[in-house]
C-alpha cells in the first residue's frame, strides 16, 4: 500500500462524514462510531509500523501537484522517517483512549464534540507526515479550530477566557511562522527551488543573518506551542478548562507540534541559527524545567498541576534537541512519547476523579485508596513514570536527554536541569499523597466507586505502554535512529561550514527531471510563467522525493 | 550455574506478580506468604550454587558477565540488562537471599492479620527483585534501576499504613531525600562518562569496562569531582550526614521492613556503591577523606540521638545510622573489605535486633489490644522485664546487643574493631588518623550505651506494662522466633570467616575472598599514601584492649544508670534540661532542614504562580493585547517601508489566493 499515509490521515475525515448522517440524539451510536474510527485508524497505522524500512529516508512519500497559485507552488508532499513515525503511532494511538474517556464525560453536542475529536486527529497526523512546508502550515492551522471549540463549547468556568487565550497565543506564533515561510520561500525561488518541499529547502544554504530572522520567527511560533517559560501562561488555562479528552490530546499530541517543529524544521532548516540560540534555548528550558516544578508544587487543582508538570517535561526535551548529539535528540523523541502516554494518562486520572466528585482542588481529596484500591494502583504506576523512574518509559527518556546534554556544551545547564528531578518527585508524591494517602474524611468521599471496566480498559494499554518503553526501548530508538543521525549530521556540518554554498552549487544538486528555473528569478515574478512550468513537474513528481542529504554530511 | 544467574532476581519477581495481581483474590495467608517466602528462597538456592561454583574457581577466574537482553543503545552510549557475578556480588545475594528468606518467614507470622496481607508481600518480593537488580547490576545503569527501585520499594513499605498521615509524610520524605542522592548519583555517572568519552574516546557505564581503563584516570581533579558526586547518592541511600533524617522516620512501616530494607539491605547499597568502584574512589584523595569523615561523624551524630529515644524502634533507627558511619569510615579509610564485612555482620544482627523489637512490639500491642488501652506498645518506658514472658525473643535480642557492642568471640567485635584498627593504621590520611580512630572509639562506647540501656529498660527491671496486660503477654510463634534463632546464632558465629590475622586462630577468609575485588584499589592507593613505618602487633594488640574496655564501660553507665540506680537519669535530664532536650529533638536538624530548603521552596513556588505567571506575565500579554486593540485603528492609516509590513500583505495575500482557488 502505497497511499497509507494519506489513508491513515484522512480517514478520520471519512469518520466525520459518517457521523453527518447520524442523528444528533443518537449518543451511543455517535460514541461507537467515533470510537470504531480513530480504533481503525490506529490498526491502519500499524501497517505504517510495519512496512517502515528502518534508514535514514523518508518513506511512504506522496508527492502530487496540489495548488499552484500565480508564483506559490503547493504540492500535496507527504513521508514519514524514524522522527515522525513515532508521533504518528502517539497520535493514532491516544485517539481512542481520548474518545472512549468521553462516553460519561461529554452528555452535550455529542455529534459536534466527536467530530471536532476526528478532525483534531487528520490535522495533527497531517503535520506530523507534511514534506510540504505550506501543507504543514495548513495542517498546523486546522489543529488549532477543533482545539479552540473544545475548549470554548465543552470547557469549564472560565472556558471562554482561556480559550480566546490559546487562540491568541498560537495565532500569533502562526502567523509568524506563516511570514518567516513565505520569506523562504522567495529566498528558495532566488536559488533555484519551486515549490515548499522540506527536502529542498534542505539544501538550500541561507547566510547567517537570514538565518537568524528565519530561525527566530520558527521558534517563537513552536516555543508557544511547546511551551517555553515564558510563553506557557496559555497551557494551564487551556489545560483546566478543556474537558477531559482535550487536555489529554492536548498533552499527548498537541504540545508535540512544537518540539517536533524544532527538530523537522527550525533546526535543519537553519542549523547555524540554532547552533546561536542553543543557549538561549537551553536557558528557557532548564528555566521551564524549574520554575514549572515550583510553581506546580503549590497548585491546590490537580490538573493545574498536571499542566505545569507538562512545561518541566517538555524544557527536558528541549534541552535534549539542543544537545545537538544522538544521544540528547533521541531522548528528547522518546520523551516525547512517553510524556504523551504518561501526562495523557494522569489527565485521564484527574478526568476520572472530576467525573466522580466534580472537583479537582486537592484539599477536597485525601484517602482515597481505601475507597478506590484499582485507581490508587493505577494513579501510582503513572505517578512514577512521570517522575522517570527508571524501568518506566518516564527514565529512558530523561536520562538520554541528561546524559546528551551533558556531552554536549550544556554541561552546566545539565547539571541545573537534573536537580528537576528532584522537584518533579516532590510534587507528583506530594499531590500523590494529598489525595490517595491519609484518613478518608471527607464525607463525600465515602461512597466513591473504583474505576470501571471501561476506565481500566483505557488505562492499561497506557500502562502496558509504560512498561514496555522503560523495559525494553530498543525497538523504539532503533527506528528513529538513522534519521535521528542523519539529522545530526545535517546540524554538526552546519555548524562547521558557515560559508555560503554559491547559487550554482545549489543549482547543480538540484533533480534532473525539475524544470530548470532562473535562480535569479525576481520574487514578484508575474504568476503567468508558473503554471506554464507546471505541467512538466506534474508528469514527473518522483524526484521530489529526493533525500535531501547534505553534500558535505558524507564526511 | 553462572549462566542461570538472571534466575535470581527473576524468582522474586514472579513472587511479586502473583501477589500483586492475584493476591486479593487468593486471600489465604499461608498460600500467599507461602509463595513470597518460597520465591526468594528459591533464589537463595540459586545463590548458593553460583557461590559453590565460585569457591571451585580460582581467585583469578571468579569473574562472570552475563547479558540478559540490549536495553538502551544510543549514539555511543550503551546499557545492556547484564549481571556481573564476582565475590563481591556473591556476597551481597547471599546476604539479600539469606536474611530476605528469613525476615519473609517471620512476616507470615507477624504480619497475620493485617489488612492487605498480600500487597505487603507483593511489595517485599518486589523489593528483594531491585535489590538483587542493584548489587547484581554488570553496568551503572541495572544498579540504578535497582536504585530507584528499592527507592520505591522502600516508599511502598514505609507507606504501607498510608491512612496514617506520619506514613505518607516519612515515605515521601524517604523518596524525595533519596533523589537528592539520586540526583548526585547521575551527575557522577554523567561526569565519568563524559570524561571518559571524550579524553579516551571510551564510551561506557559498564564496571568491568571502567576497571579496564581505571588507570587512565588521572588522581583527584575530575575524580574528585565524579566521586563526590556519586558519595552524595551514597549518603542518601544509606542515610548519611547530611540526608540522613529520612531513616528513622522510615519506621512508620511494618518492622519486618524496618529490618530488611532499612538495616540489612537497602540502607548498605551505598557501601555496597563504593566498594563496587573503589578503583575509581582511591583514585581520589579528597573524596577519600570526605568520605572518611562523613562517616565517623554520621558514626558519632547518630549515636548521641540513639541515647535519648524512647520508642524502641528509633533507637534502633539511629543505631542504623550509626554502623553506617562506621562502613563509610571504612570505605573512606581504605578498608573496603572490612566495610563489607561489617555490612554483613551488621546485617545479622542488626535484622535480629529489629526483628526482635518486633517480636516485642507484637506482643506489647495484643497484650494492650486486649485491654483495650491506647498506650504506645513501642514506647520503651510501657515495657520493663519481657524477659521472663519471652525467653527466646530476649535471648537472641541479648545476644545480638553484645554482638554490636563489640564484645570478643561474637561477629560484631571482629568487624568493627577492624575497622576501628583500620582507621587508625591506614596510610592515607596522616595526622587525621588518630582523630578518626577516636571519634570511632567514643561511638563504639555510646553504642554500646544505647544498646544496652535499650535492653535494660525493655527486658529488665520491674514492668511497666499496664498491669491487666500483664498476663496476656507471651511469646512469639515459632514462625517468629525461628528467623530470631537463625540471625542470633549467625550473630554469634558470622565473625570467625573473617578473623584479624593478629588473632592467629583462623585465616582472615573473608579478605581473601575479596582480594581479586579491591587489588586493583589497593594498587592505586600505594602510588600516592605515604610508606609510613607500619604500626606494631603491640599497639594493634592495645588498640584492641582498649576497645573492647570502651565498650564495657558503655555497658557499664547503661547499667548503672538503667538497672542499679534508676533515678539517675531523670536527674541527669533535670541538671542538663537544654542538652536533653537537643539530643531528644535530634538536634533540630528536621526543624533545620524545613527552614533552609522546605518552606523558601514553597514560598518560591507561591510567589513565581501568583507573582510572576498570573501578574507579571500574563499582565504583559494581556496588555500588548490593550495597547494592540487601542492602537490598530490608528496604525491601520500608516504605511510604512518596512519589510515585516509587506511579508504581512504577501502572508494575507497568500489566504485570499488560497480561499480563492479552494472555495471558486
Amino acid at each position: 500500500m502505497s497511499n497509507v499515509l494519506s489513508l491513515t490521515t484522512f480517514l478520520p475525515i471519512l469518520g466525520v462524514l459518517l457521523l453527518l448522517f447520524i442523528p444528533k440524539d443518537s449518543k451511543g451510536v455517535l460514541r461507537n462510531v467515533a470510537l470504531a474510527v480513530t480504533v481503525v485508524t490506529f490498526v491502519v497505522s500499524l501497517l505504517i509500523l510495519t512496512g517502515f524500512q528502518t534508514n535514514a529516508e523518508f518513506q511512504f512519500v506522496e508527492n502530487v501537484p496540489w495548488i499552484a497559485a500565480g508564483p506559490f507552488i503547493m504540492r500535496y508532499n507527504i513521508g514519514i522517517d524514524g522522527i515522525s513515525l513515532w508521533l504518528v503511532i502517539l497520535t493514532t494511538f491516544i485517539m481512542p483512549i481520548a474518545v472512549l474517556s468521553t462516553y460519561t464525560a461529554v452528555e452535550e453536542k455529542v455529534k459536534e464534540y466527536m467530530i471536532c475529536l476526528l478532525l483534531l486527529e487528520t490535522g495533527m497526523l497531517g503535520a506530523f507526515i507534511s514534506l510540504d512546508l505550506f501543507l504543514f502550515y495548513i495542517f498546523w492551522e486546522v489543529m488549532l479550530i477543533p482545539m479552540y471549540f473544545m475548549i470554548g463549547i465543552w470547557g469549564g468556568k472560565n472556558k471562554i477566557y482561556a480559550a480566546v487565550k490559546f487562540f491568541i497565543y498560537t495565532m500569533v506564533g502562526s502567523l509568524l511562522m506563516l511570514v518567516a515561510l513565505v520569506f523562504l520561500y522567495f529566498k528558495g525561488m532566488q536559488a533555484g527551488i519551486q515549490d515548499f518541499s522540506l527536502l529542498s529547502f534542505f539544501t538550500l544554504k541561507l547566510d547567517l543573518a537570514t538565518q537568524i530572522w528565519l530561525f527566530l520567527a520558527f521558534a517563537f511560533a513552536f516555543a508557544i506551542k511547546v511551551p517555553m517559560f515564558p510563553l506557557h501562561t496559555w497551557l494551564p488555562d487551556a489545560h483546566t478548562e478543556a474537558p477531559t479528552a482535550g487536555s489529554v490530546i492536548l498533552a499527548a499530541v498537541l504540545l508535540k507540534m512544537g518540539t517536533y517543529g524544532y527538530v523537522r524544521f527550525a533546526i535543519p532548516l537553519f542549523p547555524e541559527a540554532a547552533h546561536q540560540f542553543a543557549p538561549l534555548i537551553a536557558t528557557l528550558a532548564v528555566i521551564g524545567i524549574l520554575y514549572a516544578a515550583l510553581v506546580a508544587m503549590v497548585q491546590e487543582d490537580v490538573k493545574k498541576l498536571v499542566a505545569y508538570s507538562s512545561v518541566a517535561h517538555l524544557g527536558f526535551v528541549m534541552l535534549g534537541v539542543f544537545a545537538f548529539n544522538v544521544e540528547g535528540i533521541s531522548g528528547g523523541m522518546l520523551q516525547m512519547i512517553n510524556h504523551g502516554i504518561s501526562t495523557g494518562a494522569l489527565f485521564l486520572i484527574v478526568g476520572f476523579i472530576y467525573e466522580r466528585r466534580h472537583t479537582r482542588l486537592i484539599t477536597d481529596f485525601g484517602g482515597l485508596s481505601k475507597q478506590m484500591p484499582i485507581f490508587a494502583t493505577i494513579f501510582m504506576i503513572v505517578t512514577f513514570s512521570s517522575v522517570g523512574l527508571p524501568g518506566t518509559n518516564g527514565f529512558v527518556g530523561e536520562f538520554l536527554i541528561l546524559l546528551g546534554a551533558f556531552e554536549s556544551q550544556l554541561r552546566w545547564w545539565t547539571i541545573i536541569a537534573t536537580s528537576g528531578v528532584i522537584l518533579s518527585a516532590v510534587y507528583m508524591l506530594w499531590v500523590f499523597q494529598r489525595v490517595m494517602f491519609g484518613e478518608l474524611d471527607n464525607p463525600k468521599n465515602q461512597k466513591l466507586l473504583d474505576l470501571n471496566a471501561r476506565e481500566i480498559a483505557i488505562m492499561v494499554p497506557l500502562l502496558v505502554m509504560i512498561f514496555f518503553m522503560g523495559l525494553y526501548p530498543k525497538p523504539f530508538i532503533d527506528k528513529m535512529d538513522p534519521a535521528i543521525k542523519k539529522l545530526v549530521a545535517q546540524v554538526r556540518v552546519a555548524s562547521v561550514n558557515a560559508q555560503m554554498v554559491p547559487p550554482a552549487a545549489a543549482q547543480m544538486q538540484m533533480p534532473e527531471g525539475h524544470p530548470a528555473v532562473m535562480p535569479q528569478m525576481p520574487a514578484g515574478h508575474p504568476g503567468g510563467a508558473m503554471p506554464a512550468a507546471h505541467p512538466a513537474t506534474e508528469a514527473a513528481p518522483a524526484p521530489h522525493a529526493a533525500p535531501a542529504v547534505n553534500p558535505h554530511a558524507a564526511k | 550455574m553462572f549462566d542461570n544467574v538472571w534466575l535470581i532476581p527473576l524468582f522474586p519477581l514472579i513472587g511479586f506478580l502473583i501477589n500483586g495481581l492475584f493476591g486479593k483474590k487468593i486471600k489465604n495467608e499461608a498460600v500467599i506468604g507461602g509463595i513470597g517466602t518460597l520465591m526468594i528462597f528459591l533464589s537463595f538456592l540459586v545463590s548458593c550454587g553460583i557461590l559453590m561454583q565460585m569457591i571451585g574457581l580460582p581467585p583469578e577466574q571468579r569473574v562472570f558477565e552475563k547479558v540478559v537482553f540490549p536495553w538502551i543503545h544510543s549514539g555511543h552510549f550503551k546499557a545492556d540488562m547484564a549481571f556481573l557475578i564476582d565475590p563481591l556480588s556473591c556476597i551481597m545475594i547471599m546476604v539479600v537471599t539469606g536474611v530476605g528468606t528469613l525476615i519473609h518467614l517471620y512476616s507470615i507470622g507477624y504480619m497475620h492479620g493485617e489488612e492487605g496481607f498480600y500487597r505487603f508481600f507483593a511489595y517485599l518480593n518486589l523489593f528483594c527483585m531491585s535489590m538483587l537488580l542493584l548489587v547484581l547490576g554488570s553496568n551503572m545503569l541495572v544498579m540504578f534501576i535497582g536504585w530507584e527501585g528499592v527507592g520505591l520499594c522502600s516508599y511502598l513499605l514505609i507507606g504501607y499504613y498510608f491512612h496514617k498521615k506520619s506514613a505518607g509524610d516519612a515515605a515521601k520524605k524517604a523518596f524525595v531525600m533519596n533523589r537528592v542522592g539520586d540526583f548526585g548519583f547521575l551527575i557522577g555517572l554523567f561526569t565519568l562518562y563524559w570524561w571518559f568519552g571524550s579524553n579516551h574516546n571510551i564510551w561506557t557505564v559498564n564496571f568491568m569496562e571502567i576497571k579496564a581503563a581505571s588507570h587512565l584516570l588521572p588522581y583527584g581533579g575530575v575524580v574528585t569531582v565524579a566521586t563526590l558526586c556519586f558519595f552524595v547518592g551514597a549518603t542518601g541511600k544509606s542515610a548519611q550526614i547530611p540526608l540522613f533524617t529520612w531513616l528513622p522516620d522510615a519506621m512508620e512501616g511494618p518492622t519486618p521492613v524496618s529490618a530488611l530494607i532499612h538495616a540489612a539491605t537497602m540502607v548498605t547499597a551505598g557501601v555496597y556503591m563504593i566498594a563496587r568502584m573503589s578503583f575509581v574512589f582511591v583514585k581520589s584523595p579528597e573524596t577519600m577523606m570526605v568520605i572518611a569523615v562523613i562517616g565517623a561523624a554520621t558514626a558519632i551524630f547518630a549515636a548521641t540521638i540513639g541515647t535519648a529515644q524512647n520508642d524502641i524502634k528509633r533507637v534502633l533507627a539511629y543505631s542504623t545510622v550509626s554502623q553506617l558511619g562506621f562502613m563509610f569510615l571504612a570505605m573512606g579509610v581504605g578498608a573496603f573489605s572490612a566495610g563489607i564485612f561489617h555490612l554483613m555482620t551488621h546485617a545479622f544482627f542488626k535484622a535480629c535486633l529489629f526483628l526482635g523489637s518486633g517480636s516485642v512490639i507484637h506482643s506489647m500491642h495484643h497484650a494492650l489490644h486486649k485491654i483495650h488501652s491506647h498506650d504506645d506498645a513501642q514506647d520503651m518506658r510501657n515495657m520493663g522485664g519481657l524477659r521472663s514472658a519471652m525467653p527466646i525473643t530476649f535471648v537472641t535480642f541479648l545476644v545480638s546487643t553484645i554482638a554490636i557492642a563489640g564484645i570478643p568471640g561474637f561477629s560484631g567485635f571482629f568487624s568493627k574493631d577492624e575497622i576501628l584498627w583500620q582507621a587508625f593504621a591506614n596510610p592515607y590520611h596522616g595526622d587525621l588518623n588518630i582523630v578518626l580512630w577516636g571519634t570511632g572509639a567514643i561511638a563504639a562506647c555510646f553504642t554500646a550505651f544505647y544498646m544496652f540501656r535499650l535492653v535494660f529498660m525493655t527486658f529488665f527491671g520491674e514492668s511497666r506494662i499496664n498491669p491487666k496486660a500483664k498476663s496476656y503477654l507471651h511469646e512469639s510463634p515459632l514462625v517468629i522466633t525461628i528467623p530470631l534463632m537463625v540471625l542470633g546464632a549467625l550473630a554469634v558465629v558470622g565473625g570467625y570467616i573473617g578473623m584479624p590475622k593478629i588473632l592467629g586462630m583462623l585465616p582472615n577468609y573473608f579478605e581473601h575472598w575479596l582480594d581479586p575485588v579491591f587489588a586493583l584499589a589497593t594498587e592505586y592507593s600505594h602510588k600516592y599514601v605515604s610508606h609510613a613505618a607500619h604500626p606494631s602487633h603491640a599497639l594493634e594488640w592495645s588498640l584492641m584492649g582498649l576497645s573492647v574496655v570502651i565498650a564495657l564501660v558503655g555497658i557499664g553507665i547503661a547499667f548503672t544508670m538503667y538497672v542499679k540506680n534508676t533515678a539517675l537519669p531523670g536527674k541527669f535530664v533535670a541538671t542538663f534540661p537544654a542538652l536533653h532536650r537537643a539530643v531528644y529533638n535530634k538536634w533540630y536538624v528536621d526543624e533545620l532542614y524545613d527552614y533552609l530548603f522546605v518552606n523558601p521552596c514553597k514560598a518560591l513556588g507561591q510567589f513565581l504562580w501568583k507573582g510572576f505567571d498570573v501578574v507579571i506575565i500574563d499582565g504583559v500579554v494581556n496588555g500588548v493585547a490593550n495597547v494592540v486593540m487601542g492602537f490598530s485603528g490608528i496604525f491601520r492609516y500608516l504605511q510604512s517601508g518596512y519589510l515585516y509590513n509587506y511579508a504581512l500583505s504577501m502572508a494575507l495575500g497568500v489566504v485570499v489566493m488560497l480561499g480563492y482557488f479552494i472555495f471558486k
